[in-house]
C-alpha cells in the first residue's frame, strides 16, 4: 500500500502546519464507497416500494422493474377506503396516543416518586421493573389474554391501550429515573419553602426540569407502540378494532390470492409515511436518545 | 407505611432529612396516586401474568374450558418430545448466533468507517457526509418491523419480486423464478438477512456516537505511536466501547430469540419444513389456533429461560474476557 509511507512521512512532521495531503484519501473512497452501497441497500427497496404502489396489479405482477405506466393514485384511495387501511390508521392514532400520553404521565410520575424519596420497598419495585424490560412478552401474553377477558378489556380498544401502558412503562421509568434523580435537591426544597404542595411541586417545578427526558423517551414510546404488533395480533382480534400493523399483515395474508398489490404497496406506504416524518422531523433528538439510552 | 417516607436528598444529605414527615391529605394523595397507581397497572397487566404463566405451564388448561388439571412437569417433558418445537428452538439457537454477530461487525465498521474514515492530515477524522449515512442508515429503525417484513417478502417473490429480477438481468438467469423463502436452503439465511437489515442501521448509530465519545487524544497518541486506521480501529475503538457492544448483543440476542414479527410477515406458515419457525410463533399457534394454552405457556416458560441463560452467558463470556475490569476502572 503507498499510504503507508504518506502515513509515515505525516507522523514524522506531524507538529508541522497542517496542510493537505493525500494521506487518508484512499480510505476515504474505499469508506465512502461501502456507506454508499450499504445506503443504496436501505433505499433501494423502499423506492421499488413507492415506485410499485403506483403500479396496477397486472404492472407489479409483470415487470417488477419497470416504472409505472401512470401514476395510479387509485392505489392509495383504495387501500385507504376498501382494504379498512384508513380505519386501521385511525385506530392506531387514537390507541397510540392515548397510550403515549397516559404511560408518559405514569411513567413520570413512578419514576419520580422511585428517583427521590426513599420508602420500604423503593428498591424492589425499581428492580422489578427491570426485570419486567428483560422477560419475554410471550411468556405472559397467554395469562394476559384472560386478565383482559376477566376485566371484559378483550378486544377493546381500552384493552389494547391499557396494555400498551403497562408494557412501555417499565422503560419510562428506567429511562425517566436517571434524569429525576439528577434534579439538585435544592430547588424541591425551595419549592417546599415557598409552599407548594407535593403535587404542586411535581406538575410545575420537577416535570418542566425533565422535559429533555420526556421527549426522548416519548418518540421512543411513539415508535415503539406504532411498531407494536404481538399485542394487538393476541388481543384485539375484531377486525373492526384492528391497529395498523395487523391490519397491513391480514392484508398481505389474504393478498396471496387475488389482491390488489398496487393497494398493498399503497398500504405500506401508508402505514412507513407517518413514522418517517417523525423520525425525520426529530431525527436529532432521537440519535441523541439513541446514545443517552444506549450508553448506560 | 406512608409517614416513612422521606424525600430522598441524596447520600450526603439523608441524615438530617430522614426524619417523618406530617401525613397530610397533600402527601397521601400524592403516594397513592403517583406510586400506587402506575404501580397497580404495572402490576395487574405485567407481574400477574408472568407468574400466572409458572402456574398455567404446570396444567392441562385448554383455555376456554372450566377444567384445569394439575400435570406437573408433563408439559417440559412432551417439550422435549415435540420434534416441531425442538426445530423451533434449533432456529433460535441459529438466529441468536448468527444475526447478532454478523449485525455488531457490519454496525461497527459502517460506525468506523463513518467515524474515523475521513482523510485528513494529523488527527484522525471523520468522514465527511457522515450525517446523510447516519440519517439514512437509520430509516429501517423507525419503519414498523411487520412492514419490514412485507417489503420483503415482495422482494423476494418468485417471479413479481424486484431481487430475482435484478439477478436475472445482471445475467444470473438461473434466479429467474427462484423462490427464495419457498426453498428451504435459502429461507432462514434470506429471513436472517432482513432481520439485519432491519437492526444494523440503530446499532450503527449507538457505536458512532460511543466512538465520538472516546478521546481524541487516545487515537492521536497510537497514531503518532505509528498505528495505521484498521490497527486504530482493532485495538482502540473495540475495547474502549466494549459496554457498548455488550449491550448491543444482548439486545440483539433478546431480538433474535423473539423473531416472531419478521417471520410472521415473512413465512407465517413457519417455512419450507419449518425451517424458519420459531419458538414464538409456535407458542402463538399452539395456544391462539390450538387453544392448547397449559403446553403454550410451558413453551413460553422454555423461551424465557433460554433469554435468560443467553443474556447470563454473555456477561459470563464478558466478564471472563476483561471486561468487568474495565468497568471497575472507569467508574
Amino acid at each position: 500500500m503507498t499510504t503507508t509511507t504518506a502515513d509515515r512521512a505525516v507522523v514524522a512532521d506531524s507538529r508541522a502546519p497542517r496542510e493537505r495531503a493525500p494521506e487518508g484519501r484512499g480510505v476515504a473512497t474505499v469508506a465512502h464507497l461501502a456507506l454508499i452501497l450499504w445506503s443504496l441497500l436501505v433505499i433501494l427497496p423502499l423506492v421499488w416500494t413507492v415506485l410499485s404502489s403506483f403500479k396496477s396489479t397486472q404492472e407489479v405482477l409483470g415487470n417488477p422493474l419497470s416504472l409505472p405506466g401512470q401514476l395510479r393514485f387509485e392505489n392509495y384511495v383504495n387501500a385507504w377506503t376498501t382494504a379498512g387501511i384508513g380505519r386501521y390508521f385511525a385506530n392506531t392514532v387514537i390507541v397510540v396516543g392515548t397510550a403515549l400520553v397516559l404511560v408518559m404521565i405514569l411513567g413520570a410520575m413512578c419514576a419520580y416518586v422511585l428517583a427521590r424519596f426513599s420508602f420500604p420497598g423503593n428498591r424492589l419495585i425499581y428492580y422489578s421493573m427491570l426485570a419486567g424490560l428483560t422477560f419475554p412478552v410471550f411468556l405472559a401474553i397467554v395469562p394476559l389474554f384472560f386478565v383482559l377477558k376477566n376485566f371484559a378489556l378483550l378486544n377493546t380498544l381500552p384493552g389494547l391501550i391499557i396494555t400498551y401502558v403497562a408494557f412501555a412503562l417499565p422503560f419510562t421509568v428506567f429511562f425517566l429515573h436517571s434524569f429525576f434523580k439528577a434534579l439538585p435537591h435544592e430547588i424541591y426544597e425551595a419549592a417546599q419553602i415557598d409552599g407548594a404542595g407535593e403535587w404542586r411541586t411535581f406538575f410545575s417545578v420537577m416535570l418542566p426540569m425533565a422535559r429533555p427526558g420526556m421527549a426522548s423517551v416519548a418518540i421512543f414510546n411513539f415508535l415503539g407502540l406504532w411498531n407494536q404488533f404481538l399485542l394487538p395480533v393476541a388481543l384485539n382480534t375484531d377486525s373492526k378494532n384492528y391497529v395498523l400493523s395487523q391490519g397491513m399483515a391480514s392484508f398481505a395474508s389474504q393478498a396471496g390470492y387475488a389482491v390488489d398489490f398496487g393497494a398493498l404497496f399503497a398500504a405500506v406506504v401508508i402505514t412507513v409515511a407517518p413514522v418517517l416524518v417523525v423520525y425525520i422531523i426529530f431525527q436529532r433528538q432521537l440519535q441523541v436518545s439513541v446514545t443517552a439510552g444506549g450508553v448506560k | 407505611m406512608t409517614p416513612d417516607v422521606v424525600p430522598d436528598g441524596g447520600p450526603t444529605r439523608s441524615a438530617v432529612r430522614r426524619r417523618r414527615r406530617p401525613l397530610t391529605f397533600d402527601r397521601a394523595s400524592f403516594m397513592l396516586v403517583f406510586l400506587g397507581l402506575p404501580v397497580a397497572v404495572f402490576v395487574i397487566f405485567v407481574v400477574s401474568p408472568f407468574v400466572q404463566a409458572l402456574w398455567y405451564s404446570l396444567t392441562d388448561w385448554s383455555g376456554f374450558s372450566s377444567g384445569m388439571n394439575f400435570v406437573g412437569f408433563d408439559n417440559y417433558v412432551k417439550l422435549f418430545h415435540d420434534d416441531i418445537f425442538l426445530k423451533a428452538v434449533r432456529n433460535n439457537v441459529l438466529l441468536v448466533i448468527v444475526v447478532p454477530i454478523v449485525t455488531i461487525v457490519l454496525a461497527l465498521t459502517l460506525a468506523t468507517l463513518v467515524t474515523i474514515g475521513g482523510s485528513g492530515t494529523g488527527t484522525v477524522r471523520g468522514l465527511r457526509y457522515a450525517g446523510f449515512y447516519r440519517i439514512i442508515s437509520f430509516f429501517p429503525y423507525v419503519i414498523p418491523a411487520i412492514v419490514i417484513g412485507l417489503i420483503w417478502a415482495q422482494v423476494f417473490t418468485p417471479g413479481s419480486g424486484v431481487l430475482d429480477a435484478l439477478l436475472t438481468k445482471v445475467g444470473l438467469s438461473g434466479f429467474e423464478n427462484y423462490a427464495w423463502l419457498g426453498d428451504a436452503r435459502t429461507a432462514m439465511p434470506a429471513s436472517m438477512f432482513v432481520m439485519i437489515w432491519g437492526f444494523v442501521g440503530f446499532y450503527m448509530v449507538l457505536f458512532i456516537a460511543a466512538i465520538r465519545g472516546i478521546e481524541p487524544e487516545v487515537f492521536e497518541a497510537a497514531r503518532i505511536d505509528g498505528a495505521g486506521r484498521f490497527r486504530s480501529a482493532v485495538s482502540i475503538t473495540v475495547p474502549l466501547i466494549r459496554d457498548n457492544v455488550q449491550t448491543a448483543y444482548i439486545y440483539l440476542g433478546i431480538a433474535a430469540l423473539d423473531g416472531f414479527v419478521y417471520m410472521q410477515a415473512l413465512n407465517p406458515g413457519g417455512g419450507p419444513q419449518n425451517s424458519t419457525l420459531v419458538m414464538p410463533q409456535q407458542l402463538f399457534t399452539t395456544a391462539f389456533t390450538k387453544g392448547q394454552f397449559g403446553y403454550s405457556t410451558a413453551m413460553g416458560v422454555i423461551l424465557a429461560a433460554v433469554t435468560m441463560l443467553f443474556a447470563l452467558l454473555v456477561f459470563t463470556v464478558n466478564a471472563l474476557t476483561g471486561g468487568r475490569e474495565r468497568k471497575v476502572k472507569r467508574r
